[in-house]
């Protein structure tokens, strides 16, 4: 398992270098010179030159790499060109809302998943099963905003029993908190818990036809017990990897869907980056959510290591 | 398994399965597995729409009419106007020339690529392989979606732009499903045999290995158009697609989100029903296929 774990790290490494370079090539994509892009209408040569030597555009392309490399060994991710707050220090302050918007999410989907995905299995090629997989599909064709100005329609507007948006902090108020995470929570987790269901009702007939089972129930187990005691467990191995993968589809819905319900969020921070052209933090944002989403997936082969004893990687 | 209609005579059937059942025909798939016509029938109207928007829409998308200004749903206006007094019905059938293009020249800039990449490294093996796979897991270690919008913030918003980033993020679905199946089928005998006649390499991968290729590709095609159509809608949403006064589903959703709090439901509606249809018809077709084609899922 450690020697596992070192070679995947290892792995990991020259991605994570393809990675870092994607990022700091990002700012050299935009057509012209960025200081121009950025200052757009207050430009003066020399605030243009500011900007360039803040964000060390006068030197050549390798060593700008160098330095950017160097600073991010160093957990300097730079300063916003918006309000010089150090980019670590903007995205750190608007993380803690993100993280229990996708908590939340991720709970969402499971307790829907998880139990709807085991029932569609078993009563396979019934009705209700029909009604689970039309479910799954709307629920992936449904984007996230959509939804959410949907729910803000029906929840916020017609019966107004939730608050349309804005956020309270947990600290200050744990009800107006909890009242306006609900519908970001159900407009972000939807997509998952329709793909979680889907994997646990396949997961889950093909452990219902293991032999296993069979002999479970020879014994006189009753269904409930063998779907609780024997088939849930196996079934759910698969559902981890999925899990994992969710990480990325509630990075990038956390964009939109603090967008739509004003949740002061790094999806929101991301966005509102992007317009007024602060290239730092927007770089610091997609950095993190690539190293979010790769520690992640890491983490989903080792629990699922873990979980499998079948599973062997040397 | 002939269930073929009552009209047929005798010889008119038999005639019938030895030319066209033998190489199963598109006609029996679809025939056989009637969700496939679903989702066809459903992404069919939705582009019979899009195409025909100039003589089918009953007014014109982006004349402004401030007198009629947030009118709701009624007789003149099926689905209501806008805040500029445009009509919503008109807009949404104008917007699918925005989103279906799109998505089109989206996933076939990820196809080529990706394709390209996935046949190369399948078939070079070795270093190449190991070059093109890293690039591709860098591209694949970013949320997809989030690559497309830094892409697109990067290079400046606009159509253009939104088809490039959505197709780059598409990359790696097809260079991985290429490269696996070019890897599986390039030690099959027939290969072998084939390679051995003297088929130069790319008489094998054109004649061999892209038929075998096909089914695969087609389900993937479909299910990420899908993506395309959920992607472009999320950035013409945050305002980075087509600039204003296009009529762009997303960025109709994004004016109208403003408005829900006087109550005028429908600008956000019509164009999320529609974006919501057209990604379900990708999304339904893609499943139907993958059902259909994929021989693991048959029986």
């Amino acid at each position: 398992m450690v020697e596992y774990l070192i070679r995947r790290l290892g792995l990991m490494v020259p991605t994570a270098l393809l990675v870092t370079m994607g990022v700091f090539a990002l700012i050299h994509l935009t057509p012209g010179d960025p200081a121009t892009v950025i200052l757009a209408e207050s430009y003066t040569p020399e605030a243009a030159a500011a900007i360039d030597r803040d964000l060390g555009l006068d030197k050549p392309l390798p060593q700008q790499y160098l330095l950017y490399m160097g600073r991010l060994l160093h957990g300097d991710l730079g300063h916003s060109v918006r309000n010089k707050l150090p980019v670590t220090q903007a995205i750190g302050e608007r993380l803690p809302a993100t993280i229990e918007l996708g908590i939340a999410a991720l709970l969402w989907s499971l307790l829907v998943a998880i139990p709807l995905g085991t029932l569609a299995a078993l009563r396979r090629g019934r009705a209700l099963d029909f009604v689970a997989s039309g479910l799954t599909v709307a629920g992936i064709s449904v984007p996230n905003f959509v939804l959410g100005i949907l729910l803000i329609l029906f929840f916020g507007l017609l019966l107004r029993v939730l608050p349309v948006g804005g956020f309270a902090a947990l600290t200050d108020s744990v009800p107006d908190n909890l009242s306006r995470l609900v519908m970001p929570a159900i407009a972000l987790g939807t997509f998952g818990a329709a793909t979680n269901m889907r994997f646990t009702r396949s997961s889950m007939i093909e452990v219902l036809n293991q032999d296993y089972i069979r002999t479970a129930r020879a014994k006189g187990a009753g269904w409930w017990r063998v779907v609780n005691r024997h088939a849930l467990k196996n079934a759910l191995i698969p559902v981890v990897t999925i899990v994992g993968l969710q990480v990325g589809a509630i990075l990038e819905g956390a964009l939109v869907t603090e967008t739509v319900f004003s949740w002061p969020g790094v999806g929101k921070l991301a966005v509102e980056s992007i317009f007024s052209k602060d290239f730092p933090v927007v770089q610091g944002i997609v950095l993190m959510a690539a190293l979010a989403f790769m520690f992640a997936n890491l983490l989903v082969d080792l629990v699922y290591a873990w979980l499998d004893p079948r599973i062997s990687y040397s | 398994m002939s269930t073929a209609a009552p009209s047929y005579t005798a010889s008119e059937e038999q005639v019938l399965s030895v030319e066209e059942r033998a190489p199963r025909g598109w006609r029996d798939l679809v025939l056989d597995h009637p969700r496939i016509l679903v989702g066809l029938v459903l992404l069919i109207v939705l582009t019979l729409v899009a195409l025909l928007a100039p003589w089918i829409a009953p007014h014109n998308p982006i004349a402004v009419d401030a007198d009629n200004a947030r009118l709701p749903p009624g007789a003149g206006h099926l689905f209501g106007t806008d805040e500029l007094g445009r009509d919503v019905l008109s807009r949404v059938m104008w917007g699918g020339r925005i989103s279906l293009p799109v998505a089109f020249v989206a996933v076939g800039v990820g196809l080529t690529i990706g394709g390209l990449i996935g046949l190369a490294a399948g078939y070079r093996g070795r270093t190449t392989d190991l070059l093109l796979m890293r690039f591709v897991d860098a591209i694949l270690a970013f949320p997809a979606l989030i690559l497309a919008i830094a892409l697109v913030a990067a290079l400046g918003p606009s159509l253009r732009n939104a088809m490039i980033a959505i197709g780059v993020v598409q990359i790696p679905v097809y260079a991985r499903l290429t490269r696996a199946q070019v890897l599986q089928i390039k030690s099959l005998d027939f290969v072998t045999a084939a390679r051995a006649l003297g088929a130069s390499p790319v008489r094998i991968i054109a004649r061999h290995m892209l038929p075998n290729l096909l089914n695969p590709l087609i389900v993937q095609l479909s299910l990420s158009a899908a993506f395309a159509m959920l992607a472009e809608a999320t950035l013409s949403f945050l305002g980075l697609s087509a600039p204003p006064p296009t009529p762009d589903w997303g960025f109709m959703i994004n004016t109208g989100q403003s408005f829900l709090v006087n109550g005028d439901w429908w600008m956000t509606v019509g164009p999320g029903a529609a974006i919501c249809l057209a990604v379900f018809g990708f999304n339904w077709l893609g499943d139907a296929l993958r059902d259909a084609l994929d021989p693991r899922l048959r029986g």
